[in-house]
């Protein structure tokens, strides 16, 4: 207790300085929580993917389809458990600002192959099936557009319908919630077979398929043998697992992990020079009591850990406020984010790791002054008083 | 040279020894030597005033009876202990549990209270939290400033200041007292105050006490005046007897 007050009324000494060198620590953990939540949301599709999944798209481009044929013939696959496709609707509901991810698919093979992520009452999935232009949404679109069963939505969609409107009505007939606290429930789900009948051109076009492994140690030669066995037609697939499609398709954004590291490696590093140069600045400015302290009997090595713990003290109390709010910060954007980011979230993780890191970055900055401690010669010391 | 006895009218055993002590520094590719073959020997509740113009070595010969400093050559034998031989660390724990400082500026931690600057020595020491407060008490009481216990440094006068850094010395109880300048940031008024709470402590506690001054209105509290000139003790090291 004697030591923690001691430490904390050496960062009040400098008021002014104790406080800019704070903030400064706290905008640069702020921008750490910011950034790496919004990575960790852009990376959160590769995080949640099954290892038993493969997803085959056409090698060409995202953009480009399958053919409906390829399906059975994947199904029948060694080692193939189940698979089912997806395509992209890419509508929007009212004003294009209103977007959201809606898939076309088959429903009791892809709730089947997303069963631990994602789940939907029996008596709802009924009423669905019943329903040709039924859909069914997660909670976080309940939660966004105040919908509820028996709603009559009208989407713009990107593909127009025989006749050539782009205007598609669904009626709401289930609300899917999340197995697992990372799954996405931003997303509306369709019957394939109504779009595809209704859509004016792209008929038996897959976006994806969706392939689920008997065995996830055998994920490689499946994938090998669904690209084997459309290799020389004119939609030869590219077939990885779910965790590398995530990635690639996050990586259209650019690659965020990056930016975000390279941005905050170059805060950080500017920021270890200034809160190493204060510092400094303020062991030097202490060079006789540390003097008097090893005089009185403290230990080299005590006297290292009393400057070393203050340097840390400073960084934990400026990150710890940064981190807070970051925190604050995302709760806030979360929920207008949810469609564009759904996973936006300052993890415990990340929080546990930012902790790591002030702790580093204290002893980065006092790592200098403490080893000067160390090495003090009180006789000289003293007579510089 | 002949080993020098200061004579305490107390006459406890030998405290202090020092036999053919040298100090020599670098400067450069120039080798000082500060103190040259120095024999002393100082008994325990003696009160001993080193007196000499700037440069003589008083200031280090104080360091090394501290344990601040290590002699270049001799024995320095400290309540039948080898500090020549000892190792840094060795040397930090002797302070620690034998020496008390008192500065001419004071040296004080600016952001501790007065009781506090007084329990940093007992941190060192394992006592609790209650007993350290009982002696930090005590010392405050003794050299009177129970009353400026919660007070900061800059609240305190110079004399007042001094007080809080004799009861620092005292708390821990050492064998020995060294003051370097006790007074030299003092007016007169304030210095005799000092000085006389330095000669109770002498003469009521039985402290050793071994003071490094200039002046010799502050020597005659002392009870022995040793006087040194060009790192060696003048007129091959003769005492001057105070009578106190």
């Amino acid at each position: 207790m004697y030591y923690l007050q001691f430490l904390l009324s050496n960062l009040g000494r400098k008021k002014a300085r104790t406080i800019l060198t704070v903030l400064s620590i706290m905008i640069a953990f702020l921008l750490f929580g910011l950034l790496r939540s919004l990575a960790a949301a852009f990376d959160q599709g590769a995080e949640i993917a099954g290892e038993d999944r493969l997803v085959s798209i056409n090698k060409i481009s995202l953009i480009q389809a399958l053919p409906e044929a390829y399906l059975p013939k994947v199904q029948a696959l060694e080692g193939v458990d189940r698979a089912t496709s997806a395509n992209w609707f890419g509508g929007y509901y009212q004003d294009p600002k209103n977007q959201f991810p809606q898939f076309p698919i088959v429903a009791e093979d892809y709730f089947e192959i997303y069963k631990e992520m994602i789940t939907l009452p029996e008596a709802q999935m009924q009423a669905w099936k019943k329903n040709r232009i039924g859909v069914v949404i997660g909670k976080a679109l309940v939660d966004r557009f105040k919908w509820k069963i028996g709603d009559r939505i009208p989407l713009m969609g990107m593909f127009p319908r025989e006749g050539g409107s782009t205007t598609w009505e669904f009626v709401i007939e289930g609300i899917y919630e999340a197995k697992s606290k990372s799954a996405d429930t931003s997303a509306m789900l369709m019957h394939y077979d109504y779009f595809d009948e209704a859509r004016q051109y792209g008929k038996g076009d897959l976006g994806w398929l969706i392939i689920r492994v008997k065995d996830p140690k055998q994920a490689a030669q499946v994938a090998a043998a669904v690209d084997a066995l459309f290799a020389n037609s004119p939609a030869e697939t590219k077939t990885s697992s779910e965790k590398d499609f995530a990635k690639s398709f996050a990586k259209q954004f650019g690659d965020i992990g990056l930016i975000t590291t390279l941005i905050l490696g170059a805060v950080f590093f500017t920021m270890l020079l200034v809160a190493g140069n204060t510092m400094a600045q303020s062991f030097r400015e202490r060079i006789p009591e540390l003097a008097i302290l090893k005089t009185l009997g403290f230990s080299d090595q005590a006297v290292m850990i009393m400057v070393l713990a203050e340097a840390i003290v400073i960084s934990l109390i400026g990150g710890l406020a940064g981190l807070f709010l970051a925190k604050f910060f995302i709760s806030g954007a979360a929920e207008s984010l949810a469609a564009t980011l759904p996973g936006l979230n300052l993890s415990t993780t990340m929080m546990l790791f930012g902790v790591g890191l002030m702790f580093l970055f204290g002893l980065l900055t006092g790592i200098i002054p403490a080893l000067q401690g160390l090495q003090l010669n009180i006789v000289a010391a003293l007579r510089r008083r | 040279m002949t080993a020098l006895a200061t004579q305490s009218q107390a006459a406890g055993e030998l405290l202090v020894q020092l036999k053919g002590i040298s100090k020599a520094y670098k400067k450069g590719k120039e080798q000082v030597n500060v103190l040259s073959k120095l024999d002393l020997d100082i008994r325990r509740g003696d009160f001993l005033a080193l007196m000499g113009p700037s440069g003589s070595g008083k200031t280090t010969l104080l360091n090394l009876l501290g344990g601040l400093d290590k002699p270049s050559a001799g024995e320095l034998i400290i309540g039948g202990q080898r500090l020549d031989q000892m190792s840094s660390s060795q040397l930090t724990k002797w302070r620690a549990r034998h020496v008390g400082f008192i500065f001419q500026f004071y040296n004080l931690m600016p952001v501790l209270t007065a009781e506090k600057n007084v329990e940093l020595p007992l941190l060192l020491t394992n006592l609790s939290s209650k007993q350290r407060k009982h002696h930090v008490a005590a010392a405050l009481e003794l050299v009177g400033l129970s009353n400026r216990a919660k007070h900061y440094p800059s609240e305190l006068s110079g004399g007042q200041e001094q007080r809080v850094a004799i009861a620092r010395a005292l708390v821990s109880d050492p064998d020995l007292l060294l003051c370097d300048e006790p007074t030299g940031d003092l007016d007169r008024a304030t210095a005799d105050e000092i000085l006389s709470l330095l000669q109770t402590l002498n003469q009521r506690q039985q402290k050793t006490i071994i003071m490094v001054t200039h002046d010799p209105r502050a020597a005659d509290h002392a009870r022995h005046i040793l006087h040194m000139d060009k790192g060696a003790l003048v007129n091959d090291g003769r005492v001057t007897d105070t009578g106190h």
